[in-house]
């Protein structure tokens, strides 16, 4: 007991640096949308209206609870029933809940209206991360969470966005109507961003739709609300607000990069580095379920070091990160990865750990398997 | 039915006094073992869940993975809750339902006696069956104890087979212990106790029992779907096969919310027997606690989408959602205002189960409070799925459903064992239950609000202050259940005797009985004076 007090202890004492961060925030962000500050509001009145039924009721609890206590010399009063009192708080709850749903059913049907938006974004959810495709631009990428392993084993200090810090950010500007199509590659997962106030369910072959428009030019951070796996925490999403005019040059610069990687995968690549891309590409996509060391955690997960499939035929290797293995965990990379990550992380499994075969698969084989 | 009974007693069984040693426990019919059997089941259920709770609130005492990882996280909030739902809650009101329903209604057991032994039996290798999940290749199920699909299907690790007989076997049991409940109040009520007359207890179990035996059949069929998915190449919630994973949800919640007031009318009846004991006055509007009763009930089954407000709904369906849950704040507000009018110019004394009753309508009422802000769709797309709703079912399973159990059993614990509980340990289990629970569940509501999803093995910062004061909590809380376990023992083992009616004003055929309390009762029907 001893021990345990003292652990508490230094426990606490270790603790308390952390609390730099961590604010007592009570309540929810009035957010930075109309329909956010609606919604806060709305939120705000019901809760007052709760607030006060239980002043009124617990008011008379307690009043009873001090006065009439058999220990004061209460004598029990004989009334059980009156049909007029009883009507009465039938018939007051009815109307405050009317008065409720008024403005309820206002704020919903606002919502509701997704139509004539400026820009549409297609939001799918993956096991631990997000794909974003602008269709009205062309441009589509995955936005995955950069916290450090380091930071959440506790071995390196944690930074203020600790578990809410993306890669890639979605970038949308202000002041525009924003539509968003969701759907899902697997599971069920769903989009969350509080200043927004849009939480939508993606769900593997069908597609919801929601919409924001944002006032303020700023940094905005949610994370995936439905339990997805056992990485659902580490999910987050982050939505960049910017200016019109930012927004543009964004738009640019990714379509820059874009050419740039379809040009990268006609180019030749030498085989270290090949590795040494595939690397970061298994690191990032594949170590969450196939193990840093390529170990896997069998049976769920299959080992990749020393596997069959790693070490035989490139055509079944390639076929299923192309297509993944229909009605497991694994998914079809075919769509999530370029050709240029494929080989990269193709090449890197088969000479890497104790897979040592020196085969390079390059972005061309990729293409012309897939083109197949 | 009640007639053969009575002869059969006669002439087979000589003696009345239970058989000996362990078999006794194996092979008995008497409505009270049974019921002891549950409770003692529930207890250790309780205890286990409350185990996987500290795991749970020992991981989230602060960011950071420390002590497990996210996988076995994940499988300890799937079994917390399966097990407090299944194991704890659930058994816990049979418990009390089978010792109690022959006493208040004057019946000489329950109707189906063998059939009562069956139900519970099938419990202990059900939960077996479900435990077991934890040491198998792949782990225990953890896809939540709402099991979504595909996650549950296509997803889930190669126990969830087990964890689907599992279930099957606790839907026989609790399906078989509502059938037992319906017949018993039903065909053998003392003569002259019409249903109007039945003490409420047993009211809001005959209401529970209907809701049990309407919706367990629907688990049962939910989780066969699974099966067939998994095993027999059906696509009922997989798109790709012209399923809709969505179908899932809506079935399951069609049992769910039912389930959830299978959880808590039970506790509405122990309540309502206590208040009106120590106020000295009768309980106000007998009537319309049990119109409310029916009302809650029936609403039940039109409202299940109401967890399902962001799956992306027609708008229509949205709002016929949001209207009928508001509704039931209605007939739940009548409940909470007669056992306010009940307490009103009575003559009120503390005693612990007093002190439980109060607690659970007070804080009952505040997560009926957070069950209305839940209920407004556009609202409620803030809190789905957050620390909000967690404080939220948390607050009317804990201080409502367990409240509501403990508060049963120290009530009528000294006519069970004919021993005197320890009244300071009793307030002191009590007290610290007070300050540890709402210390756990009330942070809740503001890292909900602030934006914490649930289920999550792994916090951002700002939640950090919050969650470390709900694990300290909860911390006490658990603890302090030993203090319950610690009396029961004492009790049983050397509680003072009590007196034929223990508390001042109780009524019912229960207190008629007497103490000890002979292992058959009512062999003879009581006879109901009207008035
Ligand atoms: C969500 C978990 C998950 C992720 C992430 C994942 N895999 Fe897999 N992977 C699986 C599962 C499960 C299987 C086994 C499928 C089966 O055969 O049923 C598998 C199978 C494989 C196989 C075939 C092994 C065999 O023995 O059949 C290879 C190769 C493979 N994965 C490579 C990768 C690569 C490369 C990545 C990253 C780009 C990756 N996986 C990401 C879950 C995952
Ligand atoms: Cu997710």
């Amino acid at each position: 007991m001893q021990r345990f007090l003292h652990q508490f202890c230094i426990t606490l004492a270790f603790l308390i640096p952390s609390s730099v961060y961590a604010a007592w925030e009570l309540n929810m962000p009035r957010g930075v949308t109309d329909t956010s500050n609606t919604v806060y509001d709305l939120h705000m009145l019901i809760l007052w209206i709760c607030v006060a039924i239980g002043v009124v009721v617990f008011g008379v609890m307690f009043w009873s609870i001090i006065y009439h206590r058999k220990s004061q010399g209460a004598k029990a009063a004989q009334f059980h029933e009156s049909t007029t009192v009883e009507v009465i708080w039938t018939v007051i709850p009815f109307l405050i809940l009317i008065g409720m749903a008024v403005p309820s059913t206002s704020v919903l049907i606002d919502m509701y209206d997704s139509s004539e938006s400026d820009i549409d974004i297609q939001v799918t959810g993956y096991q631990c991360k997000w794909q974003y495709k602008y269709l009205n631009e062309d441009i589509d990428f995955f936005s995955t969470m950069t916290t450090p392993k380091v930071e959440i084993a506790n071995e390196q200090e944690k930074n203020p966005n600790y578990l809410l810090e993306v890669d890639n950010e979605l970038v949308v500007p202000i002041n525009k109507k924003v539509r968003f199509l969701f759907t899902a590659n697997d599971v069920i997962h769903a989009w969350w961003v509080p200043e927004l106030a849009v939480k939508k369910d993606a769900i593997p072959g069908f597609i919801n739709e929601s919409w924001t428009r944002i006032n303020e030019v700023g940094t905005y951070r949610g994370q995936c609300a439905e339990l997805c796996g056992k990485d659902h925490g580490f999910m987050p999403i982050v939505v960049k607000a910017v200016t019109q005019a930012d927004y543009d040059i964004w738009i640019s610069e990714q379509k820059a990069t874009a050419q740039a990687v379809a040009a990268a995968a006609n180019q030749e690549w030498s085989i270290e580095d090949l590795v040494a891309k595939g690397e970061t590409v298994y690191q990032k996509n594949c170590a969450g379920c196939h193990m840093v060391d390529g170990s896997g955690l069998p049976p769920a997960f299959p080992a990749l070091n020393g596997n069959d499939v790693v070490l035989g035929d490139i055509e079944k290797h390639m076929d299923i990160m192309v297509n993944g293995v229909p009605g497991s965990a694994m998914a079809a990379y075919g769509k999530q990865l370029s050709a240029v990550e494929l080989a990269a992380v193709i090449t890197y499994k088969r000479n890497t750990w104790d897979n040592k075969t020196g085969e390079v698969i390059s972005p061309a084989d990729v293409k012309a398997y897939m083109s197949k | 039915m009640s007639e053969q009974t009575l002869t059969l007693d006669d002439h087979d069984h000589h003696e009345h006094g239970p058989a000996k040693g362990f078999l006794r426990w194996v092979f008995t019919t008497n409505h009270k073992d049974i019921g002891t059997m549950y409770l003692i089941f529930s207890l250790v259920m309780f205890l286990i869940g409350g185990m996987m709770a500290f795991v749970i609130r020992a991981e989230l005492f602060q960011p950071g993975m420390q002590l497990v990882d996210p996988g076995f996280f994940n499988q300890m909030t799937t079994m917390h809750g399966l097990i407090m739902v299944f194991g704890a809650v659930m058994p816990g009101f049979v418990g009390l339902a089978n010792w109690q329903i022959p006493l208040m209604v004057g019946a000489p057991d329950m109707a189906l006696p063998r059939m009562n032994n069956w139900s519970f039996w099938i419990l202990p290798f059900a939960f077996t069956m479900l435990l077991s999940t934890l040491f198998m290749e792949g782990g225990a199920p953890g896809f939540g104890w709402t099991f979504y699909a595909p996650l549950s299907t296509t997803y889930a690790p190669p126990s969830v087979t087990f964890f689907i007989f599992a279930i099957h076997m606790m839907g026989i049991s609790s399906i078989m212990g509502a059938m037992n409940i319906i017949v018993t109040l039903f065909n053998m009520r003392a003569p002259g106790m019409g249903l109007m007359q039945m003490p409420m207890f047993a009211w809001s179990w005959l209401i529970t029992a209907f809701l049990l035996v309407a919706v367990m059949p629907v688990l049962a069929a939910v989780v066969t779907m699974m099966l067939m998915d998994i095993h027999f190449a059906t696509s009922f919630f997989s798109a790709a096969g012209g399923g809709d994973p969505v179908l899932f949800q809506h079935i399951f919640w069609f049992f769910g919310h039912p389930e959830v007031y299978i959880m808590i009318l039970p506790a509405f009846g122990v309540v309502s027997e206590i208040i009106p004991t120590f106020s000295r006055k009768k309980l106000f509007g007998y009537h319309s606690m049990v119109y409310a009763l029916i009302a809650i009930a029936l609403l039940s089954f039109v409202v299940w989408a109401h967890h399902m407000f962001t799956v992306g709904m027609p708008i229509g369906g949205q709002l016929f959602f949001m209207y009928a849950t508001m509704l039931i704040a209605v007939p739940t507000g009548v409940k909470v205002f007669n056992w306010v009018a009940t307490m009103f110019k009575g003559s009120l004394t503390f005693e612990t189960p007093m002190l439980f009753a109060v607690a659970f309508v007070v804080l009952f009422t505040v997560g009926g409070f957070s069950g209305i802000m839940l209920a407004i769709a556009p609202v409620d797309f803030q809190y789905q799925d957050t620390y909000f709703v967690v404080a939220h079912f948390h607050y009317v399973l804990v201080p409502g459903a367990v409240f509501g159990i403990v508060a049963g059993v120290y009530y009528w614990l000294p006519k069970w064992t004919g021993k005197m509980y320890d009244e300071s340990l009793g307030k002191m289990h009590f007290w610290l239950s007070f300050v540890g629970l709402n210390l756990t569940f009330f942070p809740m509501h503001f890292v909900g609000l602030a934006g914490m999803p649930r289920r999550i093995p792994d916090y951002a910062l700002q939640f950090a202050d919050f969650n470390m004061m709900a694990s300290m909590g909860a911390f006490l809380f658990g603890t302090s259940q030993l203090v319950f376990v610690y009396l029961v023992i004492k009790t049983v083992r050397s509680g003072k005797e009590a007196a034929q009616v223990p508390w001042e004003s109780a009524e019912g055929l229960e207190w008629t009985l007497p103490t000890p309390l002979p292992y058959h009762t009512f062999t003879t029907p009581p006879v109901i004076e009207h008035k």
